[in-house]
C-alpha cells in the first residue's frame, strides 16, 4: 500500500504543476498584450480611394526654416473627416521619402482627425510620431505649422486646432513646441 | 510590591521601541547635514593629465579625511575588497592591504605610516588628507606636488602659470596670459576684479603680490585655498574683463569714468557701441540693487538654460545632451551680461530638474526686466531667435493676465529684443533668424521674453561646447540687450 504521506506529496506536487500551467498562461497573455502598441507604429488606415484632387500642401523645409506651398495630386474620399486625414498622411508622405527637406519617422502617422463645429480641429497622432520626432524648436515648430497649416487651407471653416499623441494631451511633441493648448490658425499663419 | 510584566505589556514596549526607532531613522537623514557643518564646505581639487575634479573633504576626530577610491577612481583601475575591518584595494597592478583604526598600511609590499588612523565607513575607506603627498607617488609611480594648506593636488603637472602684461594706455589694460585655455569664475566689484580658478591647474605667478607703476591697475595678487586658486586685480577705477586667443589670454581693461556726469546725459546705453559703459560696469554684484546715480535703474536678467535634471532635451550626440549644452551657455551669458552691468538670475545654475510652470514662476516673482531661454539643437547653423507664438492681443482680464498669454502685452518689446539679437548676431557674421515658436514657458512670462536655440556653426556639433563659439553668441546676445536697456524695465 502506497504510504499516505507520499500520496500527501505527489498530490501537492500536482496542484503546483496545474498552477504553474495557468501562471504561465497567463504570462504568455500578458506577454501578447504588451507586444500590441507596437502596431500602433503601423499605419492605422488603409490607403484612400477615390476621384483624384489637385491639392496645396505646406511642406517644411529644414534648412530654410519655412514653410513651402506644394502641389500634390491625392484621391481624397467624400467625408470631411477622412478628406482632412488623407491630406495629413499625404503630407507625411513626402517627409518619409528619402532625403526629405524635414524629415519624420517612418512610422509616423495620422492617428484620425476630428472636426468639432465650429472651426476646431483634433489632430490625434500616434505615439511613435512624437517619440520618435527630432527634438529642437525649429524641427518641430515645423511640424506642427505644417499640419496646421495644410489642415487650415484645404479644410474650409478651421480656426483651431489641437494636437493629441495616441488620445492623449501631451505638453510637447519632442521636448519643445507646446501641445498644451490649441494652435490659433491666424497666428500660425501670421508668424510665416 | 514587585511589579509584574505581562506580555502584552511587553508586547507594547516592543512596538513603542520599534515606532521610536523608526522616527528617528525618518528624522536622522535630515538631521545629519546640521551635524556635519562643513562637510559640504571643504574640498581637494586633484589635477592630472587624465582627469581633473574635486573631492569632498571630511572631517573625522579632528583631522580631515578623503575617500581613498574616490581619489584613485578617475585616474586609473581600482578593485577594492572590504569585510568591514579590513580593506584590501589593487590599483593597476598595485596590491595594498588597510586595517582600519591602524594607522599603517602595506602598500605594493611596502609599509606605509599614515600619521593618522586609516577608517573604514560603509566598506569606504577614509585616508588622512595629510598623507596624500607620500601615499599617492606609491600607487601612481609618478611624483605628486600637494599643496596642503590650499587643498590642491598635482599630478605628473606642473600647473598653469600666469604672465602679466600691463598695456599703459588710456584706458589701461593688463593682459594675463596662461599657458592653457582658461575658464575661470569673473566677479567684480568698485576697484576689483576677482577670478577664481575651480578647475584651472592655475599656480602662482611667481610671486603672491604684484605692483604695477600706473595710476589706474595698481595691483594684483595671487592666492589659494580650499581646492581653488584666485587673482586678484585691483584699480582706482572699475574694472572689466573679457578672454581672447582662444580663452588663453584675460584682458582686463579699466573703464574710465568721467570726473563729474551731468544729469543730461545719464549713463542709460542706447547702443550696442556703449556695452563697455563704466557706469554699467561699476555694479557688478549679483541683485538687482540699484545704484547711486537715479538715472541709471539696474535690470535684472533672468537667464533660463532649458531642460535640467532627468529632463535632457535634445539629444546632441550620443554622449552630449541639450541640458548640459545650455547650462554652459548659460554661465557664460551671465558672465558677459554681468561685466555690462545687469544683473543675472540663472534659474538653473545646477542639473537640476526645473518644471516649466516653475521656471516661468521663478522668472515672474524676481519682475525681472528680460527673460531669456538658451536652448541648443543638432541640426541647421548659427542660431535662431524665437518669440511667443501669440496673438500680442491677448485676452483682457483686467488686472489679471491669462497663464497660457501671460506675455501677449510684452510680445512687440519681446520682438525688438529678438531683432536686436539677430542684428548683433549678423554683425558677428552668426547665420541667424528670427521667428515664433509656441514654447513654453516664454507664454507664461509677462516681461520681455526670448529664446535662442544654438545650432552648430562651421566646425559642426563641437561648436556646440566649444567656449569660443559660445562666447561670441553670448556676447552678440548680451551687447543686443544692451541695445534696449532703456526700453526694458521694473515691471509692474
Amino acid at each position: 500500500m502506497i504510504p499516505r504521506h507520499l500520496l500527501i506529496g505527489v498530490a501537492a506536487l500536482l496542484v503546483l504543476v496545474v498552477a504553474m500551467g495557468i501562471y504561465l498562461r497567463q504570462m504568455r497573455r500578458q506577454a501578447k498584450e504588451l507586444e500590441s502598441p507596437a502596431a500602433s507604429a503601423l499605419p492605422v488606415a488603409p490607403p484612400a480611394s477615390g476621384p483624384t484632387e489637385t491639392v496645396t500642401l505646406y511642406v517644411a523645409d529644414d534648412a530654410a526654416g519655412v514653410l513651402r506651398p506644394r502641389s500634390a495630386q491625392i484621391p481624397l474620399p467624400g467625408g470631411r473627416q477622412q478628406r482632412a486625414e488623407e491630406l495629413l498622411r499625404a503630407l507625411l508622405r513626402i517627409y518619409q521619402q528619402p532625403g526629405a527637406p524635414h524629415p519624420l519617422p517612418p512610422a509616423a502617422d495620422i492617428r484620425a482627425i476630428y472636426l468639432v463645429d465650429p472651426g476646431a480641429a483634433v489632430i490625434d497622432l500616434n505615439a511613435a510620431f512624437a517619440d520618435q520626432h527630432r527634438s529642437g524648436i525649429l524641427s518641430e515648430q515645423l511640424t506642427v505649422n505644417s499640419l496646421v497649416e495644410t489642415l487650415a487651407l484645404n479644410v474650409p471653416g478651421i480656426q483651431r486646432v489641437n494636437i493629441l499623441v495616441e488620445g492623449q494631451t501631451r505638453d510637447t511633441l519632442a521636448g519643445h513646441a507646446d501641445l498644451s493648448d490649441s494652435f490659433d490658425v491666424t497666428t500660425i499663419e501670421g508668424s510665416q | 510590591m514587585p511589579s509584574i510584566t505581562t506580555p502584552t505589556t511587553l508586547t507594547k514596549k516592543a512596538l513603542a521601541i520599534l515606532l521610536a526607532t523608526l522616527m528617528l531613522l525618518s528624522v536622522a537623514p535630515s538631521a545629519l547635514p546640521s551635524a556635519l557643518p562643513f562637510a559640504d564646505d571643504k574640498h581637494v581639487s586633484v589635477y592630472s593629465p587624465v582627469a581633473t575634479y574635486t573631492l569632498p573633504v571630511l572631517d573625522r576626530a579632528g583631522r580631515e579625511y578623503v575617500g581613498l577610491l574616490e581619489l584613485l577612481e578617475p585616474l586609473g583601475r581600482v578593485s577594492t575588497q572590504s569585510d568591514g575591518r579590513r580593506l584590501r584595494l589593487r590599483y593597476d597592478t598595485v596590491d595594498a592591504d588597510f586595517v582600519a583604526g591602524k594607522t599603517r598600511a602595506k602598500i605594493h609590499g611596502r609599509d606605509f605610516d599614515f600619521g593618522a588612523p586609516f577608517l573604514i565607513e560603509n566598506s569606504r575607506g577614509l585616508v588622512p588628507l595629510s598623507s596624500l603627498g607620500a601615499l599617492l607617488p606609491l600607487f601612481l609611480g609618478t611624483p605628486v606636488n600637494f599643496r596642503e594648506s590650499a587643498r590642491r593636488l598635482f599630478i605628473g603637472i606642473a600647473g598653469i602659470q600666469p604672465s602679466f602684461r600691463l598695456d599703459a594706455g588710456n584706458p589701461p589694460r593688463l593682459l594675463l596670459n596662461f599657458s592653457a585655455p582658461v575658464n575661470p569664475t569673473i566677479s567684480t566689484e568698485p576697484g576689483q576684479l576677482r577670478m577664481v580658478f575651480k578647475r584651472d591647474p592655475v599656480v602662482s605667478p611667481g610671486s603672491q603680490s604684484i605692483s604695477f607703476d600706473n595710476k589706474v591697475i595698481t595691483h594684483a595678487s595671487y592666492s589659494e585655498d580650499n581646492g581653488n586658486a584666485e587673482l586678484d586685480v585691483t584699480a582706482n577705477q572699475p574694472l572689466m574683463a573679457s578672454f581672447s586667443n582662444d580663452r588663453r589670454t584675460i584682458v582686463i581693461s579699466a573703464v574710465m569714468v568721467p570726473v563729474q556726469q551731468t544729469p543730461a546725459a545719464p549713463s542709460v546705453v542706447g547702443t550696442g557701441a556703449g556695452s563697455q559703459n563704466p557706469a554699467q560696469a561699476r555694479p557688478a554684484a549679483n541683485s538687482a540693487a540699484g545704484n547711486n546715480n537715479n538715472n541709471v535703474h539696474r535690470v535684472l536678467v533672468a537667464v533660463d538654460p532649458a531642460h535640467g535634471g532627468e529632463e535632457r532635451g535634445a539629444a546632441l550626440t550620443d554622449t552630449l545632451a541639450e541640458k548640459d549644452v545650455t547650462l554652459g551657455f548659460a554661465r557664460l551669458l551671465r558672465h558677459e551680461l554681468e561685466i555690462r552691468g545687469f544683473a543675472v538670475a540663472l534659474l538653473r545654475d545646477s542639473d537640476a530638474t526645473s518644471t516649466l510652470d516653475q521656471r516661468a514662476a521663478a522668472a515672474n516673482v524676481s519682475r525681472a526686466g528680460i527673460y531669456i531661454s538658451l536652448h541648443a539643437v543638432s541640426q541647421g547653423s548659427g542660431a535662431q531667435v524665437y518669440t511667443a507664438l501669440l496673438p500680442v492681443e491677448g485676452t483682457s482680464n483686467g488686472v489679471f493676465r491669462t497663464w497660457n498669454a501671460a506675455q501677449a502685452p510684452a510680445l512687440p518689446l519681446s520682438r525688438i529684443v529678438s531683432a536686436a539679437i539677430v542684428a548683433e548676431m549678423q554683425k558677428r557674421e552668426f547665420p541667424v533668424r528670427a521667428s515664433s515658436a509656441s514654447l513654453r514657458p516664454l507664454n507664461n512670462v509677462f516681461m520681455p521674453a526670448v529664446a535662442v536655440e544654438l545650432a552648430p556653426g562651421t566646425e559642426g556639433i563641437a561648436d556646440l561646447t566649444s567656449p569660443n563659439y559660445q562666447q561670441r553668441a553670448a556676447s552678440a546676445i548680451a551687447d543686443a540687450v544692451v541695445s534696449v536697456r532703456d526700453q526694458l524695465g521694473v515691471q509692474p
